[in-house]
């Protein structure tokens, strides 16, 4: 996985200034799916601003609903969800999709309405 | 007929002189070239001979049979004559239509992204994406209507950005269509029940005897429809 | 035209019949009749957040240049994945004239889009063309004793700018229900995310999500929860018939906005599912 330059790729990709950010966790706190994640979206901007290179490892990026309430609550007006595509995209565009329509069951794909696949794929597969 | 005029063309980059007027699958045969893939019907049915080539001066790339296209001067080509794309395994009378079984299926439907490279691909000027954004969203009659004249050849889903195969989802939307909704045709039936009840064995018997020369008489005897006025 | 023009979206086609039948049904009640939009395709749900992708806001320029050709400059969305892609779309490429430019470029077989095609929720059209005394008017079966909780989930809230409404206390959906007669409860999670397209791979996210938003509307006394997603919709029904033995989650019907509203204007037969739950609960006597 290409680790180099991480910050610098992410704000190429979203537009945002990742350096805005100065930790107060709003972003955390409002995040529906913190339990789920390996480390919490502050952190995961915490972690973008002191380029670790590990951050591309972490789950915190796939567990993201892009619901938005990390990016209508930020004072500095920093648009995480858009850093979390980036870090998606950034894995996606290696044709490392997150999400196996091979193994994908028909029962499965059944019930489902279109636009669960329709915007599962689109945000985890490349 | 030869009138000794030629145009150049390149296949697979190497440039030939080939005479104007004829297919781009007649010329790679003038050329020296042995079809054991990529042709089929020769008639623009069967979508063995699937062909991309671009024209000189121009960037585009464009897509065509051979055995329908004539060649151009300057024309750059390939053959794609197969496509690896995999058909999925289904049993049509266990199916429930009401159900958007293509989706199942073919999940790679939800990915499409309405960029039209497949249409754009299509030597038989389908509107492919249409009939994958009636497939997403499970209209198997307009899937059917849409996609009649689709010949198979893959371009589309060597092109598609989102790895669908176009031509499997379209064939399991005609077949389903036709098992569930199609109106049964009466004569068929007629002709069905004609067979079961052994209207035909006679004839069929004496045929099954017969010697390869009576089979030739009698086909040469056999009836014919008048061709039809307005172009048959 | 005589109506407006709208876009149903693949799910309102095939899983998610009951939130299109319902909603054509109050709009020609209404008086404001939903036209389809011709040869409408997929808005590619979600809405792409890099810079530099332009190729996954073709889906949803195609549909606003069908909405060009229809002579319309206004498309009218029910499903909230829909709306908000579609607005997002509209307002980039209105923004951008650069991306605008790159994208008709590429789909050189469209005329050229030149931005202005403005994306409506129908919950505008309701709330404020046709207004709640309208709706009021017009109901023929008050859903008076009926506790609503009207969840909003997040693409018709966020971002901001494409809002129904404010994003932190929506209340556009109570507005139109409220016209009807039945009571909205105020429930802390009508903006919380049901866990929406994790349900394909992450099934217990969209569980653990949607059972937390359906605990909080029960806990406030609702007999129904309202959506305006095919998706929250889905979540939601999942999550009550997994955990209807708790918390009184399994008495909760899971409905489509439009079809309360369907069913408080006279909708006979009620929308599906809704009969016994209107029997238990509504108080009013039905009749203008």
């Amino acid at each position: 996985m290409p680790t180099e330059n991480l910050c610098a790729r992410v704000e190429e990709l979203s537009g945002e200034n990742v350096f805005a950010c100065y930790q107060c966790g709003m972003c955390s706190a409002g995040c529906p799916l913190t339990e789920e994640m390996d480390r919490l979206p502050s952190q995961v901007i915490r972690d973008l601003q002191l380029d670790d290179p590990e951050l591309l490892e972490s789950n915190a990026m796939w567990v993201c609903a892009s619901c938005l309430a990390c990016e209508v609550r930020c004072p500095k007006g920093v648009d995480l969800a858009k850093l979390m595509e980036a870090l998606r995209q950034i894995v996606l565009r290696r044709a490392l999709d997150n999400v196996s329509l091979d193994d994908m069951k028909r029962e499965d794909i059944r019930s489902l309405p279109q636009i669960a696949l329709v915007a599962s794929l689109r945000k985890k597969t490349g | 007929m030869d009138d000794g005029k030629r145009t150049q063309i390149y296949i697979m980059g190497k440039a030939y002189d080939v005479p104007v007027g004829i297919t781009i699958m007649d010329a790679m045969e003038y050329a020296g070239y042995r079809f054991t893939r990529g042709a089929g019907c020769r008639s623009g049915f069967c979508g063995a001979c699937g062909t991309v080539y671009r024209k000189e001066g121009e960037y585009r790339l464009e897509f065509a049979l051979a055995c329908q296209e004539m060649v151009e001067e300057g024309m750059h080509l390939t053959q794609l004559p197969f496509t690896p794309a995999p058909r999925a395994s289904y049993a049509l009378d266990e199916l429930d239509p009401s159900e958007n079984v293509l989706l199942q299926f073919y999940p790679e439907i939800a990915r499409c992204v309405s960029c039209n490279t497949c249409t754009k691909a299509c030597p038989q000027d389908i509107e492919v994406m249409d009939y994958i954004q009636a497939a997403l969203r499970g209209d198997l009659e307009r899937v059917t209507e849409l996609s009649f004249d689709c010949i198979q050849c893959g371009l589309c889903a060597m092109r598609c950005p989102a790895d669908i195969k176009h031509y499997h989802v379209a064939q399991m939307a005609r077949r389903l269509h036709g098992v569930s909704a199609s109106p049964e045709p009466e004569h068929l039936s007629v002709r069905m029940a004609e067979l079961s009840d052994g209207t035909y064995d006679a004839e069929l018997d004496e045929l099954v005897a017969m010697d390869v020369d009576g089979l030739k008489a009698r086909y040469a005897q056999r009836r014919i429809e008048p061709a039809s006025e307005e172009g048959s | 035209m005589n109506g407006i023009p709208y876009f149903p979206g693949c799910s309102l086609k095939d899983s998610a019949r009951g939130f299109e039948s319902s909603a054509l049904f109050v709009m020609e009640t209404l008086g404001l009749p939903l036209v389809e939009l011709e040869r409408w395709n997929c808005c590619g749900t979600v809405y792409s957040l890099t810079e530099d992708d332009l190729m996954h806001h073709l889906a949803s320029v195609r549909n606003l240049i069908r909405t060009r050709e229809a002579g319309g400059d206004e498309l009218v969305a029910l499903c909230s994945m829909c709306y908000n892609t579609l607005a997002r779309v509209a307002a980039r490429v209105d923004a951008d004239a650069e991306a605008r430019e790159k994208i008709n470029a590429f789909m050189d077989e469209e005329p050229d889009y030149e931005g202005g095609v403005q994306i409506v929720h129908l919950l505008h059209v309701l709330r404020d063309r046709i207004g709640p005394d309208a709706i009021a008017e017009a109901t023929t079966r008050p859903l008076d004793g009926l506790s609503v909780a009207t969840y909003y989930g997040c693409t018709l809230v966020r971002p901001k700018s494409v809002s129904v409404d404010d994003s932190e206390n929506p209340t556009a959906m109570g507005d139109v229900l409220d016209a009807t007669g039945a009571t909205i409860v105020d429930f802390p999670f009508a903006t919380e995310c049901c866990g929406t397209y994790q349900v394909v791979d992450r099934p217990d996210l969209s569980l653990e999500r949607s059972y937390r938003v359906l605990h909080s509307a029960a806990r406030a006394g609702a007999h129904v929860v309202a959506t305006a997603c095919p998706l929250c919709q889905h979540n939601l029904e999942q999550a009550r018939d997994r955990f209807a033995e708790s918390d009184g989650i399994g008495a909760l019907t899971v409905a489509y906005f439009t079809e309360l509203l369907a069913a408080a204007l006279g909708a006979d037969p009620p929308p599906e599912g809704l009969g016994p739950m209107l029997e238990i609960h509504v108080t009013a006597e039905g009749g203008a």
